[in-house]
């Protein structure tokens, strides 16, 4: 069968031989997209974190079949070495990452959320479910879908808050705008 | 993962009436599958059928099944009149696993038992009359209500708790048309039958969830958990409560993490309904929905967690209204 | 380009370094927060791992479980397997093995996937042309067994236990000392089996070349691990390549050869295809290591005016049959207070569940947090502020031993660390409260035993002024790529972005690898050396004493000569190998890191749920090399402390051994949101006796306490001591009534 993606704004067709292939390893073994991490192959984990159509989902629980049609960011979209988003730069600036294995999939997920954010998705802690400000405690608790083992999340929460901040602090004005929209490009 | 075809469906009626196994977030088919929990041999996927939107149904909402939790939680109209249910699913999951769940699909999640995950461990549930890995086995995540000798799992769920105590309607199509079943009935308990989680028929799709008129008062989702987020509750309590001349009214309660369902006792509401809050009164609610309650060993706590969390979360929906 | 110039250095570690090279140098690098070199690669996707960057027409393997307990396998359905799509080999090797290498083995583990020591024991290997057919072959897989799991020991109450008599000591009579006390404390603590649960799962790829096998894959001692696959495989370590350039966490659990590298290597020999073997999470759980659970008995006295008079540790842990490691739970409490007399006790049960091994500070990561509860115990029966308490009881020098230490700065952590944390404003037990709230502070001190290790490593300087580092140490996480660039940037005086660290592959020359903290002090050390014979042949080429030489910028100056390295070089490159050992002043000083951690937590008097709220620690580990990852490795280590303080626990069913909670749902790590701000502090501090960089371990340290803290933070905000971790709800019910 026939999958057409479009990933990182490229469009391609990928001939799969079986429909079992998740979205995860399509990306990783047919794609050698392999900046998309397998941390635990079942939801538990972020690591595999995609943005599909807009949205951050997990790559691993999702079938490649199933997204004939969409259009896929991976962290190889975001930015590249010489050419990071502010979000990559922030990371390495504020040190959210040691292994680095679950640090794609830390910057996918962070760039989406900030979209979310913007959008005033309220989340647990949003007592109110009003539109949220940019606290620690709710970068935390958006970020909570991306397990670290090493450990790095005060890094991670420092250094979404300082990109955020190049483009506005407060949610539900421009911040993350920007960042979404590279993530989407 | 077993082979299995997989076929996209263009509207519901592709995956009424088929044998084929529908997957629409797939966050906890995929997770099953690939253990070989579930070996479905043919799959329709949902997620083209449209069913993906929230609309007014009178006083009410009708919320499609293939809306997704995140949409569900964020949905203005959801957020200001049935407050509980965007509290309760915010409450679970994560943002990503949120984003692709769809009501249908988290209502039809399945038990979390480590044995029902365990292919070499005996498990009624997965395997008709292999016996109960977790009756003297860990049993501390398990049910203290409604549990029977042959299954002792919990439904994991925290959406379809709040629904529960919201009385929302479950709307079904099968072969032999449609109809509608209450949230309080949509799940069942285990019995001698544990295999069969809920009242769905084989052939039956799941469209919609109705939610009647806005109850008002305060909405409460207390979900208690091992870690922060990212963590199934030990014990959740959803309470709605108005207060009316400084007495409570149009009380609803639910809970999650004690049951092969979400348990609601009209017993206890009615014990509160109408009266003052007073810690005593809250006592005796909770005695009322402990009615029957058993432990297994690891869960006992479950017994006065519950107890103390619903009293708490009584005090709170009621310290300072009128 | 003509041949380099080798030059070498190698020194063992006699005596108390005076040079203090790093202190003289002036490039100003080192100990800055230098960003990772490997930063942009990591942020960007492209740092590849063990399952990444595979040789063209790889297959793939997955491990078969083995369903019972303990027996042997007779039979298997592998003609039914070999007809499944794809399915190439169904492997029963006997080389294949029943657990991972212990660190530093650099010999074969027990191999042999017949006998059956533990549930979940992998039994075969089934490869695949695709992962998707692997997978689901392996599931089918189906075993005849001659099955004695009846006769498997599942809990340590039933285990048989040794006492190895080398693990025993005593002096004085703690009996006596706890009779005659003024005030004293005998208790018992529990701590669970655990999981290291790094985010990368084990993965490793084989191809061979002729008699020679490739393997990358994800581990953390290159050079032993190189050994340990040779040995399984029945090989010369010559014929073994490994490549691990990035590895996804390890905390341990990679120190030593596993099941996927052995079995990946015998089915990319056998196949003549290159095998890819990635661990499923819950394979991870149940085939690799765990850290061993511990019963400790912890016995503390002191008289009237808080002078330690006796202290007893006792511990029993466990790990399979024949596996010689066993967690040395009492290992920092022989040097760490005051007391005459003493008591040590080791014992090892022998049990049927998963192999026991290192994890993140084995030892004094179970140990300190234990003893530091019952410090707090003791302190709170004496009516001394347990800070006080600590600082009343730190020995001049080892008690046991009567060696001196090196650099100990114990005392200082503590006072500085207090008043950061504004710890004067701790209440009264059970007395401060917000709302439904109950609200604590905690303290405890951190040790961790600081090691030196052999490390060999290479620096290259090349005719254009650069420089490239090379050496098979690894980068965990750690900052290896960092500080070893920072270390050759600092003695060849050059800017960062000149010199090139190469890490991760086998052929390169052989490091301490990363493991114990040693890593850093070990490899570092070595590369200083190697750089330092560099800029001694420099000094010569600009005919100056070394001392006199300074090196900056890509400058070389001397008296009043400045030339650029690329003309001091005058087209040559100038190769140099430098090599660190362990000498005397190991066996001489008693070498410890230290610190003092606090934390505040906020309780629940409602459902006993735990939320740290604050976390700050004070530590002094010899130099810091950079101020950045030393943070981040510190921040790290206390979070693996919040885990096992309040949420990380094996749950492992009594009827067989098995791991229940065996993933990443069930076995709670922390969360983002279980995280709060946290405060680090590095004292200004040199150890003369650790190495020539003067610097020590650090990434263990930090977890070496924190749950001692947390706990102690508990039974200060709710007048109720937890001697089990992990502290979860129901425990916390169960108390607060
Ligand atoms: C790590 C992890 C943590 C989680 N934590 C939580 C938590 O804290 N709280 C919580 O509530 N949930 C939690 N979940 C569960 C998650 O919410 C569910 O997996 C999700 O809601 C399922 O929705 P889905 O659309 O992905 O279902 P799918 O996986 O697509 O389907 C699940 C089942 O529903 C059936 N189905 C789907 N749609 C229909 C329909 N319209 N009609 C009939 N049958 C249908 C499918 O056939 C299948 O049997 C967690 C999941 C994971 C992996
Ligand atoms: S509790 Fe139910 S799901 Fe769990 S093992 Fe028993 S029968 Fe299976
Ligand atoms: S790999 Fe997908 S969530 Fe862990
Ligand atoms: S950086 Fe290692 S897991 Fe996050």
């Amino acid at each position: 069968m026939d999958v057409t993606l479009t990933v990182n704004g490229a469009q391609q067709t990928l001939q799969l031989d079986d429909p079992r292939v998740s979205l995860l390893d399509a990306l990783r073994q047919r794609l050698d997209l392999t900046g998309t991490k397998k941390g635990c192959d079942h939801g538990q984990c972020g690591a595999c974190t995609v943005i599909v159509n807009g949205r951050r989902i997990n790559s691993c629980l999702t079938l490649a079949v199933m997204h004939d049609g969409d259009e896929i960011t991976t962290i190889e979209g975001i930015g590249t070495p010489d050419n990071l988003a502010p979000l990559q730069r922030a990371f390495i600036k504020h040190d959210g990452f040691q292994c680095g294995y679950c640090t794609p999939g830390q910057i996918v997920s962070a760039t989406a959320m900030l979209e979310e954010l913007r959008q005033g998705w309220p989340s647990q802690l949003t007592g109110d479910l009003g539109a949220a400000d940019l606290t620690d405690e709710e970068i935390r608790e958006r970020m909570s879908g991306n397990i670290c083992r090493c450990s790095c999340y005060p890094n991670i929460v420092d250094a979404i808050r300082d990109a955020a901040g190049e483009t506005g602090s407060q949610a539900g004005g421009q911040p993350g705008a920007r960042l979404a929209a590279e993530g989407a490009a | 993962m077993r082979q299995f075809d997989y076929s996209r469906a263009a509207s519901p009626a592709d995956a009424i009436g088929t044998d084929a196994r529908i997957i629409a977030g797939g966050t906890n088919l995929l997770d099953l599958m690939k253990l070989q929990v579930e070996t479905p041999d043919r799959l329709i996927d949902v997620n083209h059928v449209g069913l993906d939107r929230i609309e007014r149904d009178g006083d009410g909402v009708r919320i499609g099944a293939l809306v997704r939790n995140a949409d569900c939680a964020a949905d203005e109209t959801v957020r200001r009149d049935w407050p509980l249910l965007s509290h309760a699913i915010l409450a679970g999951a994560s943002p990503q696993l949120r984003n692709r769940a769809s009501t249908g699909g988290n209502l039809m999640q399945r038990t979390r038992c480590y044995y029902f995950y365990d292919l070499d461990a005996p498990c009624n549930k997965r395997e008709p009359g292999s016996g109960c890995g977790a009756i003297g086995g860990i049993n501390r995540i398990h049910a203290i209500l409604g549990a029977s000798e042959s299954c002792i799992a919990t439904y994991p769920g925290d959406m379809a708790v709040a629904m529960s105590a919201l009385d929302a309607v479950v709307e079904v199509e099968g072969p032999n048309g449609r109809r509608d079943i209450p949230a309080t009935e949509f799940h069942r308990l285990p019995g001698d039958t544990p295999e069969r989680d809920n009242t769905l028929e084989p052939g039956e799709m799941i469209l919609s969830v109705r939610l009647p008129a806005p109850l008002g008062g305060r909405h409460i989702y207390r979900k208690v958990r091992d870690r922060r987020s990212y963590a199934f509750a030990l014990v959740s309590v959803a309470a709605v409560v108005a207060m009316d001349g400084g007495r409570m009214s149009n009380v609803r309660l639910a809970f999650g993490g004690v049951a092969h369902k979400p348990w609601r006792v009209p017993e206890a509401e009615a014990l509160l309904e109408g009266q003052a809050p007073a810690p005593d009164l809250f006592d005796r609610a909770a005695e009322a929905v402990l009615d029957g309650a058993r432990g297994q060993g690891h869960n006992d706590f479950k017994i006065p967690l519950l107890r103390r969390t619903l009293s708490a979360v009584l005090a709170e929906a009621t310290e300072g209204a009128e | 380009m003509s041949e380099p110039i080798e030059v070498s250095l190698s020194h063992r570690m006699n005596f108390a370094d005076k040079e203090d090279l790093l202190d003289r140098t002036t490039q100003g690098i080192i100990g800055t927060p230098m960003d990772r070199p490997e930063g942009p690669l990591k942020v960007s996707g492209t740092a590849t791992y063990a399952d990444e960057d595979h040789p063209p027409g790889t297959v793939y393997g997955w491990l078969v479980r083995s369903s019972i307990s303990k027996g042997w396998v007779t039979g298997f359905n592998t003609r039914e397997l070999r007809a499944m799509p794809g399915v190439l080999a169904v492997i029963r090797d006997k080389r294949m093995l029943r657990n991972p290498a212990q660190g530093q083995a650099s010999k074969a583990p027990y191999q042999g996937p017949a006998e059956i020591f533990y549930k979940g024991q992998p039994i075969a290997l089934v490869v695949a042309e695709t992962f998707e057919q692997a997978r689901d072959a392996a599931i089918k897989a189906r075993a005849d067994y001659d099955d004695r799991s009846e006769k498997g020991v599942f809990v340590p109450a039933e285990a048989k236990y040794e006492a190895p008599r080398s693990q025993q000591s005593s002096q004085g009579d703690l009996d006596a000392a706890m009779d005659g006390a003024a005030f004293a404390v005998d208790v018992e603590y529990h701590t669970p089996s655990m999981s290291h649960a790094a985010m990368e799962p084990h993965a490793a790829v084989a191809w061979w070349d002729g008699g020679s096998v490739t393997l990358r894959g994800s581990y953390q001692m290159l050079g032993s691990n190189k050994a340990e696959l040779a040995d399984s495989l029945g090989i010369s370590p010559k014929k073994v390549r490994i490549l691990s350039p990035y590895v996804g966490g390890g905390f341990g659990s990679k120190l030593g050869i596993s099941h996927e590298g052995v079995a990946a290597a015998i089915a990319a020999q056998k196949l003549g295809r290159p095998v890819a073997v990635a661990l499923h999470r819950r394979q991870q759980f149940e085939t690799t290591i765990r850290r061993s659970e511990s019963r400790q008995r912890v016995r503390l006295s002191c008289d009237a005016e808080g002078r330690m008079t006796g202290v007893g540790h006792e511990a029993w842990v466990s790990n399979l049959p024949a596996e010689t490691f066993s967690e040395p739970v009492s290992q920092a409490t022989p040097f760490t207070y005051e007391g005459e007399n003493r008591k040590i006790g080791h014992h090892v049960g022998r049990l049927n569940i998963t192999c026991a091994g290192s994890m993140r500070a084995p030892g004094e990561a179970i140990g300190v947090p234990v003893t530091e509860a019952a410090m707090d115990e003791l302190a709170h029966a004496a009516g001394i502020d347990p800070v006080e308490f600590r600082l009343r009881n730190i020995p001049e020098k080892d008690p046991s031993s009567g060696r001196p230490f090196s650099s100990h700065r114990l005392a200082d952590c503590l006072r500085r660390g207090a008043e950061s944390f504004g710890w004067h404003n701790r209440q009264a037990p059970g007395a401060r409260r917000e709302g439904e709230w109950l609200i604590g502070m905690g303290v405890t001190s951190a040790i961790r035993v600081n090691m030196l290790e052999p490390s060999t490593a290479r620096v290259i300087l090349l005719p254009d002024g650069t420089a490239r580092v090379e050496t098979d140490m690894t980068d965990i996480g750690t900052g290896s790529y960092s500080i070893l660039t920072q270390i050759a940037a600092e003695v060849l005086g050059l800017p960062a972005d000149r010199v090139t660290t190469v890490l991760g592959d086998s052929d390169l020359p052989q490091s301490s690898g990363s493991g114990g903290s040693f890593g850093a002090a070990s490899s570092g050390s070595s590369v200083m050396l190697a750089a330092k014979a560099v800029r001694q042949k420099l000094a010569k080429r600009m005919e100056c004493d070394p001392d006199e030489l300074t090196l900056k910028d890509g400058y070389a100056i001397a008296e009043n000569r400045r030339r650029t390295l690329a003309e001091v070089l005058a087209g040559d490159t100038l190769q140099g190998t430098g090599t660190i050992k362990k000498g005397l002043t190991s066996l001489g000083h008693q070498q410890a890191s230290w610190g003092a951690q606090f934390a505040e937590v906020a309780v629940s008097s409602v459902t006993g749920e735990v939320h740290v709220r604050r976390l700050a620690a004070t530590f002094a580990c010899g130099r810091i090399l950079n101020a950045k990852t030393a943070r981040s490795q510190c921040i790290g280590g206390m979070i693996f402390g919040i885990g096992q303080a309040l949420h990380e626990k094996v749950e492992t069913d009594a009827r067989d051994g098995s791991f229940v909670n065996r993933d990443l749902a069930e076995y709670h790590v922390p969360a983002n949101l279980d995280v709060p701000h946290i405060d680090i502090e590095f004292l200004d501090d040199r150890d003369p006796y650790a190495n020539p960089m003067q610097a020590k371990g650090i990434g263990e340290l930090a977890c070496c306490g924190t749950a001692g803290a947390i706990v102690n933070a508990i039974a200060n905000a709710t007048g109720h001591r937890f001697r089990s971790f992990p502290v979860t709800l129901d425990k916390v019910l169960e108390k607060l009534g």
